[in-house]
């Protein structure tokens, strides 16, 4: 789960990592009333899920109530790569005289977590990783000992900070050391660090991925579940406890099994068509849940076709058949169907298939003879 | 023979007198899985249609021989669970559980490293191992894999592993194990255990290698095949098309330095000296070919 900035910062401030003065705002009045309370100058950055909001135009200083106002309406509604600004965050302006990147994450090769810290902030981090890999001060963690006082005064020292931001940046990287173990995060990251004119350290913004698996003893996660980007098929399927990622083709899918339902994806685009969806459905492939799933599908106008590729493993042929009968005897489909069904008992639940199969509902006996089929009709259509 | 289980091996199921845990011990049971065990220590003294139920792991090895462990229990617990099990002196814990915090995962991989070197771990988020004909361990349906050999599985997806045993059976091909590691992103076996295993079990004369998008393990496991492995690896990697995913932040892509897109697993393995199949079809055409070589 991503947070957005102004989330992240309000974590940041439970574990008591310096952030700026601030107070997200809906509107251009709660904007102003927001800066009004902190005191100009202030910034005024786009709560959006995307990165390069500064270059778009959606992070901008204002020195009085009248540029506050400006802005705010500019940036409210604003289009940053797709993503609609909802949400401004109004922040006390800072006065820079260095930055610095900080991050903790997960080392998946390694299996240790990975601390990174580097003198050289800023947007372009990703090009001091490629250009300049020594610029970048990085430590393992193990899990079971955590973050060591020496460990990361060993770090700061590695990094060649400024002296002055030093005492600062180590009391910031244990707190966020806590805060990420803590609030079981899969990436909190800060960049830039700032070290302020007046010799403070402060985070200037937060990058913070939470792990949806542990919202069992993180209760309140559930906020961030609501406000996670997402199209209004992405939405449908959501509601639905689906596994759906939105895709740009005209190929629904649905699958059971992740693997399964990545391959038919890539199978589909092997034969020549595009896919508009990825859908999991697990192992199960009931009649509510494939219901669910090609409500969800039908609901999408580039849908010409769609592709059922199911393979049955403890779930037997007959239950998956009896499953995709019921699902469209209660819900119209659209567009033309093309099933594939393997595996367990394969032949029974085609024989219970054949009953119904038309022009508009086909069998292939195989995922390439199917991914060919469904293609062939998206382009018909 | 087979890699990590035989005929000879003996499980304790953790969570057996749940519903997913009950179902697939009947089921593992059928199959002719020595289930001798289960815990829940609310439980302990009752049985599971005969199987005695036990408080922990180490009761349960010290009453009926078991030699490994597997997790059907709530994601919330299995952190509890693994330590119950590598303390009570299994040699491998298979945790099919899915949904277990990163945090959880990673604690307890390290943990066993540290204090259990002995005690291999399998999962979580994985469908099990089955060496079929002798032992089935997990979630995967034993009757699509045929018995013997030449062939081992290790796949990182659960549906596609399914596949790939099933195809090799309608080809006659036999599988001496097949691994299931799991998609998680600390996996406690990686590829490299498996193919290192395969390499060092006679029977195994190839390998099927399924993987997907996102980390390293394929790459890593390439530069093991190119170096270590005399045996012939047969791979698919799912993903291709797959859109790069909503990452926020940049260190995900700092720590993968371009690895992680199924075109640079593809290549790495190629490179090795590996063959790719295109879809999960074309592997077992090229799986066929290998075999009918040897």
């Amino acid at each position: 789960m991503d947070l957005f900035e102004y989330q992240g910062k309000q974590l940041f401030a439970r574990y008591d990592i310096p952030i700026s003065p601030g107070a997200a705002a809906y509107t251009v009045d709660e904007a102003v009333a927001a800066a009004d309370g902190i005191g100009y100058p202030v910034v005024v950055k786009a709560q959006v899920h995307v990165g390069g909001r500064g270059k778009a135009g959606g992070v901008k200083l204002a020195a009085d109530v009248t540029e506050c106002r400006t802005h705010a309406s500019n940036i409210l509604g604003m289009d940053i790569k797709g993503h609609r600004v909802g949400l401004v965050w109004i922040e006390q302006a800072s006065d820079i005289a260095r930055e610095y990147y900080a991050s903790f994450t997960l080392d998946r090769s390694a299996k240790l977590h990975l601390g990174m810290l580097s003198a050289q902030g800023g947007v372009e981090i990703e090009d001091v990783a490629t250009t300049n890999p020594d610029a970048i001060a990085r430590i393992q963690v193990d899990p079971v000992d955590g973050l060591t006082a020496t460990q990361c005064e060993e770090w700061v020292s590695a990094a060649g900070l400024d002296p002055e931001a030093r005492a600062g940046t180590l009391d910031i990287l244990q707190k966020l050391w806590r805060c990420y173990e803590a609030a079981d995060a899969d990436l909190m990251e800060i960049n830039p660090l700032i070290l302020t004119t007046d010799g403070v350290v402060r985070a200037l913004d937060a990058k913070v991925t939470l792990d949806a698996n542990s919202v069992f003893r993180h209760p309140d996660y559930e906020q961030y579940e609501e406000t996670q980007p997402r199209d209004s098929r992405e939405q449908e399927a959501f509601g639905k406890g689906l596994q759906y990622v939105g895709l740009e083709g005209s190929v629904g899918v649905i699958a059971n099994g992740a693997g399964l339902a990545m391959s038919t994806v890539d199978v589909v685009n092997e034969v020549g068509g595009k896919a508009a969806n990825f859908l999991d459905i697990g192992g199960g492939a009931n009649a509510d849940v494939m219901a669910g799933a090609l409500e969800v599908i039908n609901h999408d106008p580039d849908v010409q076709a769609i592709f059922i590729n199911i393979f049955g493993g403890i779930t037997k042929g007959e239950e998956v058949a009896n499953g995709i009968v019921q699902a469209l005897e209660r819900v119209a489909i659209d567009s033309p169907i093309v099933i594939r069904l393997d595996g367990t008992n394969a032949e029974e639940g085609r024989a219970i298939l054949q009953p119904h199969l038309s022009d508009r509902l086909r069998l292939e006996p195989t995922m390439l003879d199917a991914a060919r089929a469904v293609v062939a009709l998206a382009k018909a259509k | 023979m087979s890699i990590f289980v035989d005929e000879n091996t003996k499980v304790v199921y953790q969570g057996l007198t749940g519903s997913q845990g009950r179902f697939y011990g009947r089921l593992n049971r059928e199959y002719g899985t020595q289930v001798v065990a289960g815990t829940n220590p609310k439980k302990a003294g009752t049985d599971v249609d005969g199987i005695p139920v036990f408080a922990t792991v180490a009761e349960a090895v010290q009453a009926t021989g078991a030699n490994v462990s597997c997790v059907f229990i709530p994601a919330p617990g299995v952190r509890d669970a693994v330590l119950d099990a590598a303390s009570g002196g299994v040699e491998l814990i298979v945790v099919i559980t899915e949904g277990v915090p990163m945090h959880d995962e990673a604690w307890f991989y390290n943990e066993l490293r540290r204090e259990y070197p002995a005690v291999r771990l399998l999962g979580p988020n994985c469908p099990g191992l089955i060496s079929p004909g002798r032992c089935n361990i997990g979630i995967t349906a034993g009757h699509i894999a045929k018995a013997g050999g030449p062939v081992g599985i290790v796949s990182r997806s659960g549906t596609l592993t399914y596949q790939a045993l099933y195809e090799l059976k309608q080809q006659g091909i036999g599988v001496t194990t097949c691994v299931g590691i799991g998609g998680d992103p600390v996996p406690g076996t990686s590829f490299i255990d498996c193919l290192a295993a395969f390499e060092g079990d006679p029977d195994t004369h190839a390998v099927m290698m399924i993987g997907e998008i996102g980390g390293s393990g394929e790459e890593e496991a390439a530069e093991f095949i190119k170096t270590e492995m005399s045996k012939p690896v047969v791979a698919y990697i799912a993903g291709v098309t797959a859109p790069p995913g909503k990452k926020m932040g940049h260190a995900g892509a700092i720590v993968s330095g371009g690895k992680g897109t199924a075109q640079a697993k593809m290549d790495a393995l190629r490179d090795a000296g590996a063959q790719v199949g295109l879809n999960p079809t074309a592997a077992g055409a090229l799986m066929v070919d290998v075999v009918a070589d040897r």
